[in-house]
């Protein structure tokens, strides 16, 4: 069964994004939160190398914290749900395991 | 689960190197209270955590407690499987030997010392994750 | 399904407090059940009630004080972390000659078996850190 993959920090910031994708099996799921959410800026290099190298897992970015930054869904590179924290507890169910990448 | 039994797959990542922040000891402390609830443990080391094992530590300069040595009494804890990436060792440029020795005793092998440090490629190291019931990162 | 949550981080530095408050919250309102939620590392600091946040921002602590007292929750600081970083219940600040304790309400001081147990009952153990 899949694994729901948390990423904290900007990609920019620390490695900690390119270490998750780094371990993510297909049919996993990768949710962006907090200061991660900045990476799914389109245009931004993360998101050029997570279509590049990881186009079988589902990507989400959590929307209360797009909000928060000032990104709206529009500026989103194509392909990333967003979603809020009842849908993080959702993909938290619905995968068997949740790892977290700091 | 763990077949058969009512264990749970227990993976501890670490990708920290020690002494900058806290969360290599403390993370060590919670492998060594965790040996004692029979779980099957795997510990990970992966990115910077593999620093956590580089041998000839000496912290004297810096007044630190030194907790390398822990490391090596986890097979007395039962705890002998410790992943460590490969590709995160040469992006480091360390090699297996830079690492201290850390073996354990096999009772079902006439105590026979064998190494705890497993070298994993990454591609291993996700499959490894996605066989556990539960990680805990630090 | 039953939850397990881990805090690595104190409040305010770190967005991890808040993250994991709001993942519970939501949790609870789908009807889920929280085993516990484990403060580790920095994280022991969200349970100390002497915080005076500004009155215009939340208070970490109050809020998971009053979702530990509305929802039943176990909400743990992990004792050795506790120890380090100078939170104490009453019974900790006597055995350590300590002129006074901290701890919040709803809050409890135990080992770090109480982490292990949460992996172990929990169906899914989420972290928070930095």
């Amino acid at each position: 069964m899949p694994t729901l993959h948390t990423i904290n920090k900007s990609p920019c910031e620390r490695s900690s994004a390119k270490s998750c994708l780094d371990h993510v099996m297909e049919g996993d799921a990768v949710l962006m939160i907090e200061d991660a959410v900045l990476g799914a800026r389109k245009g931004g290099t993360f998101v050029r190398v997570l279509k590049a190298e990881r186009p079988a897992c589902a990507v989400y970015v959590l929307g209360p914290d797009l909000a928060a930054r000032g990104m709206r869904t529009e500026d989103l590179a194509e392909g990333i749900s967003v979603i809020d924290y009842g849908g993080f507890v959702d993909l938290a169910v619905a995968n068997a395991r949740v790892c977290a990448w700091l | 689960m763990a077949e058969e039994t009512n264990r749970k797959r227990f993976l501890y990542i670490n990708r920290r190197a020690p002494y900058g922040t806290i969360y290599a000891l403390e993370s060590l402390e919670v492998v060594l209270i965790g040996a004692a609830f029979e779980q099957e443990v795997s510990v990970a080391f992966i990115d910077d955590g593999v620093y956590q094992l580089m041998a000839g530590q000496d912290t004297a300069g810096i007044g630190m407690k030194n907790f390398s040595k822990t490391y090596r009494a986890l097979g007395d804890y039962d705890v002998r499987r410790l992943y460590v990436e490969r590709e995160s060792l040469a992006e480091r440029g360390i090699t297996v030997e830079q690492l201290m020795p850390i073996t354990y005793e096999d009772e079902d092998d006439n105590y026979t010392e064998k190494p705890s440090i497993l070298l994993m490629h990454r591609s291993e190291m996700a499959r490894l994750i996605a066989e556990q019931d539960v990680v805990l990162s630090f | 399904m039953r939850f397990g949550i881990v805090v690595n981080e104190g409040p305010y530095t770190h967005q991890a407090s808040d993250s994991a408050y709001q993942f519970a919250k939501a949790a609870l309102q789908k009807g889920h059940e929280i085993f516990r939620v484990f403060f580790y590392h920095d994280g022991v600091n969200n349970g100390t009630r002497f915080t005076v946040p500004p009155q215009d921002d939340r208070n970490l602590q109050r809020q998971w004080s009053e979702l530990a007292e509305a929802h039943k929750l176990d909400l743990v600081v992990c004792i050795a972390a506790a120890q380090r970083r100078g939170i104490l219940d009453a019974n900790e600040a006597k055995r350590q000659g300590k002129d006074g304790d901290n701890i919040a309400p709803g809050f409890r001081i135990s080992g770090l078996g109480q982490l292990i147990e949460a992996g172990i009952q929990a169906d899914r153990l989420v972290v928070f850190g930095d």
